[in-house]
């Protein structure tokens, strides 16, 4: 059942439009991600959502009520924000139970309440430490429990983990997941980390300019990119240009050497972009049907994996990935290759303008 | 031991050396800075000491300005009018201020204008100003006590507009006021608690600041009170200083020593209030 809505919210400052005919339908308990470089408008629909900003047109409902037109402190949503915005003169338990005194709740009910929140940040012990006293993690730990006090109908998260170190992200983000599910609570999580938006949602909105190029699964957004933005900005794709020599077969050329696509109806003679995710290529001839021949430009090792850029010719340059192992010999730079990859690892994207600019923009803002 | 302890002396000593020089002379230059910038405060106190301690009996200046009743009246009823001011100075700047950062940041050079005018137009233009306003219907303010003392308030406040202000906006700068607030909201808080609840609190340092230089100035000042016929401080010092020889001297130092007392007690104050620290950055 369909609990947060929003249906054509626009925002306009101007001529310009921040964000553009905007349509979500969040069922109760999901976790739905915006993901996005920073000004394509996800911040801006989390802020209309919570009232901060008035849209300039749609609807925006939460279990059936229109919410459109409320001021923020009567639409009972939670919101969580990146400078964690903890009251610094008031401590830990004075800040998750500010809500519940704001309510006019009974202290016994508000101390009850705050104590099973401080349980279940991991901070049992922490309710008289001012916010100063905490470290980031635990300040934002501290947020989200002041947040989920209320008892929000929908809870927002603009960006928490992006001013805390790597790891603590990681754990944090699970416990942000694990205490989402257990309250089941409809949550809004703003990011531009797409790794962040695949690991924790049910649904990711992809977003450029304003406007949404995709909503889906995390592995339907990750294997079928619906536009060549999409493609760019999600996980890190070769984009490479190619010939459609003949559009029935998806047989294309590519710096004098043909491949052979999953898709055909390419109109023969056009310019494609062709994209192919590191992890289908294979080095040698085991990976599939399609080669290509290139000469090794670099290696470089990321723990884990060793990441492989070969160059096939002219401006062509693909990477891949070989998973790290102790007996892996890998190319050397100067080495001519064989890659290979199977016609269903590739993904014909349209026109060849339109993919440039995407990733001309996903270097510039990522 | 000892020889050995002379020894390790002695190495850190050659390794020092080089720099040592320079770094002595910058040192000196300090000192000397220092002690010009001390003479200039210090020298008019002694000399004011000096010039109260002629009177005979020894002290007998300090004696007698504390025996008349008109010192601590006249300090009281300033003191009574400085907190007045100050708290209706608050009660309309904080609102103001984090209105105009909150939501009118383009409006903010304009505030800021408006809040130094009291540094362009003269003390004196004010007061007849206002009594050439309020001396007759429909607010013939000046015809009652009361009606005078509000005056002298109002005039007040507007003198102490830039230091309070600028007290109080820097302030708001240093907390992340648009998340705090936003946060408030979001739990469901009115205007009425985000001020009360979490920006005043937050601003308590810089209100003191704001508090006691806004005291000082009404404490001292002349113009005003005087032209409004107000028992006040500043009228009292100058009618002492028309009429008696060392008594001025002792009362201005006096005077001087209460504020002191005020600026160490607000000192305490505010080392009793909490560190404010805000990690991460707006967006």
């Amino acid at each position: 059942m369909t609990f947060l809505t929003l249906s054509g919210v626009q925002k306009q400052f101007g001529t310009t439009y921040a964000v553009h005919d905007f349509n979500l339908s969040a069922e109760k308990g999901e976790f739905v991600s915006f993901l996005g470089p920073s000004g394509c408008g996800k911040t801006t629909t989390l802020r209309m959502i919570a009232g901060f900003e008035q849209p300039t047109g749609g609807t925006i409902t939460v279990g059936g009520t229109d919410i459109t037109h409320r001021p923020p402190n009567q639409r009972n949503i939670g919101m969580v924000f990146q400078s964690y915005a903890l009251f610094p003169n008031m401590n830990v338990a004075d800040n998750i139970g500010f809500g519940m005194k704001v309510r006019k709740r009974p202290t016994d009910q508000i101390r009850k309440r705050v104590e099973e929140l401080l349980g279940l940040i991991n901070l049992p012990d922490k309710g008289g430490r001012f916010p100063y006293q905490l470290s980031g993690g635990q300040q934002q730990r501290v947020a989200l429990a002041r947040a989920l006090a209320v008892e929000p109908q929908v809870l927002l998260l603009d960006e928490p983990l992006s001013a805390l170190d790597a790891k603590i992200r990681v754990a944090l983000r699970k416990e942000i997941r694990a205490i989402q599910r257990q309250f089941g609570i409809t949550t809004v999580y703003v990011t531009h980390d797409q790794e962040e938006a695949l690991s924790l949602s049910d649904r990711v909105v992809v977003m450029s300019e304003g406007r949404i190029e995709q909503i889906g699964a995390p592995p339907e957004i990750y294997n079928f990119p619906a536009t060549p933005f999409v493609a760019s900005f999600v996980g890190t794709l070769n984009l490479i240009q190619a010939n459609v020599v003949d559009g029935a077969s998806a047989r294309l050329g590519l710096e004098g050497q043909e491949i052979r696509g999953a898709q055909p109806g390419a109109a023969t003679g056009a310019r494609v972009t062709v994209a192919l995710r590191p992890e289908a290529i294979e080095l040698g001839e085991t990976g599939g049907s399609n080669r290509l021949r290139g000469t090794v430009e670099d290696v470089s090792f990321l723990g884990s994996i060793v990441r492989t850029r070969v160059r096939i010719g002219g401006d062509s340059v693909l990477s891949f990935d070989q998973f790290n192992d102790p007996g892996l010999a890998a190319s050397a730079i100067g080495e001519e290759v064989t890659v290979s990859f199977s016609p269903e690892a590739t993904l014909i994207l349209e026109g060849r303008a339109s993919a440039d600019a995407a990733i001309e923009q996903a270097i510039a803002e990522v | 031991m000892t020889v050995a302890s002379n020894e390790n002396l002695a190495t850190v000593a050659a390794s020092a050396r080089p720099a040592a020089p320079r770094r002595q002379r910058g040192a000196l230059w300090a000192w000397v800075v220092f002690i010009i910038g001390a003479l200039y405060f210090i020298v008019p106190l002694i000399a004011t000491f000096e010039v109260s301690m002629r009177s005979i009996p020894l002290f007998s200046a300090y004696t007698n300005a504390f025996a008349d009743p008109g010192f601590f009246s006249s300090l009281l009823y300033s003191f009574v009018i400085g907190v007045i001011t100050v708290v209706l100075s608050i009660v309309l700047i904080v609102p103001t201020a984090f209105w105009v950062r909150l939501r009118a940041p383009r409006l903010r050079p304009f505030v800021e204008f408006i809040t130094l005018l009291p540094f362009v137009v003269p003390p004196v233009v004010l007061v007849f100003g206002l009594i050439k306003a309020y001396s007759r219907p429909p607010l013939p303010l000046t015809n009652s006590e009361f009606g005078s003392d509000a005056l002298l308030v109002f005039a007040y406040v507007v003198l102490s507009l830039p230091y309070m202000y600028r007290a109080v906006d820097s302030g708001l700068r240093t907390i992340d006021i648009r998340s705090l607030t936003e946060a408030a909201q979001s739990m469901g808080a009115s205007w009425f608690t985000i001020l009360t609840r979490i920006i005043l609190p937050n601003l308590r340092v810089a209100l003191l600041s704001g508090a006691f230089l806004s005291l000082a100035i009404v404490i001292g000042e002349y113009t005003i009170a005087s032209y409004l016929a107000r028992p006040a401080f500043g009228p009292y010092l100058q009618l002492l200083g028309a009429n008696r020889a060392y008594e001025p001297a002792a009362v201005s130092l006096i005077s001087f020593g209460l504020t002191w007392l005020a600026m160490i007690a607000i000192a305490m104050l505010g080392r009793g209030s909490r560190t404010r620290i805000q990690i991460g950055g707006a967006h």
